[in-house]
């Protein structure tokens, strides 16, 4: 069976991979879809925990199955958000989307 | 690698570069949409780990909702909101996230993942035992609980709840205001 620490690296590798597409793309798809990635590697860990230390509960790939429903759920919402803002101000640059603020 | 079989470590590395390598093209990719399908290239590494770690249920939804749904809403975004005025840089601040993302991976491993390198060794209890199946999932999501088993009833309700709320949500978010609004808030 593969060691568990790879699979703890890769997921962290793939988790560092998403936070700087987060932090560094300027257009808004982009974000969201590290964000994806970034949930992904949380769901690698869930299931890699679950399976290394206790199979025989269900709670690993409960919790994994939840993630889906909120990664689902953000991205639906999220990219109505940014066509919403596409439509008003022709930019999906979350910096140029400043109507909120003060 | 110890008692890992060779099938095995040649799956892994695949999955494993699929999953990375279509990251990396989502992040460094300048055509968005090109950057959805290696999107979609790591979901499907990802659902290949699902696999390796003995749940196919997840690895299926992985492909039906993440590749079938999420991957085709970001494509639908993509077109939709294709840019009049071509963004030409792709970063911002790149040296500074940059640094900032490598920092933090190295800190993930080195005070995360480096204390419990060699542990949860497991044991042929674990290795051979009989994993949770797609029944008992289905089973446990829909239970209240007791002491004997786990039920998730309320978390799911919950979710429901929210699903039906974040699409209600997109649904007013993104629709064009009609006449009556309009004059409203002229």
């Amino acid at each position: 069976m593969i060691p568990l620490w790879i699979y703890l690296v890769m997921a962290a590798a793939l988790f560092s991979i998403g936070t700087f597409g987060v932090l560094a793309r300027r257009n808004g798809v982009a974000v969201l879809m590290s964000v994806e990635l970034m949930l992904n590697a949380a769901n690698i860990n869930l299931v890699a925990f679950w399976r290394y230390t206790n199979p025989t509960e269900i709670n690993g790939m409960a919790f994994a199955a939840f993630v889906f429903v909120i990664a689902a759920a953000e991205a639906a919402v999220g990219l109505a958000i940014i066509i919403t803002v596409y439509r008003n101000r022709h930019s999906v640059i979350p910096e140029e989307a400043r109507t909120l603020k003060g | 690698m110890g008692d890992a079989s060779f099938s095995l470590i040649v799956a892994f590395t695949v999955f494993g570069i699929l999953t990375l390598g279509g990251a990396l093209g989502v992040i460094l990719n300048r055509n968005l949409f090109r950057g959805t399908i290696w999107l979609m290239i790591s979901l499907f590494g990802v659902a290949g780990h699902f696999v390796l770690l003995s749940a196919p249920f997840l690895a299926a939804v992985q492909v039906l909702v993440y590749i079938g749904a999420i991957a085709i809403l970001f494509t639908f975004a993509v077109m939709l909101t294709r840019s009049l005025t071509q963004i030409t840089d792709r970063f911002t601040r790149l040296w500074w996230n940059l640094g900032g993302a490598i920092v933090l991976f190295v800190v993930l491993v080195g005070a995360v993942i480096w204390p419990v390198w060699g542990g949860f060794t497991p044991g042929d209890d674990i290795l051979f035992a009989n994993v949770m199946s797609t029944t008992d999932l289905g089973i446990a999501l829909v239970d209240r609980g007791s002491d004997l088993r786990q039920g998730f009833v309320l978390p799911f309700e919950v979710a429901s709840l929210l699903l039906t709320a974040a699409m209600i949500g997109a649904i007013v978010i993104a629709r064009e205001a009609d006449d009556e609004e309009k004059g409203k808030r002229g």
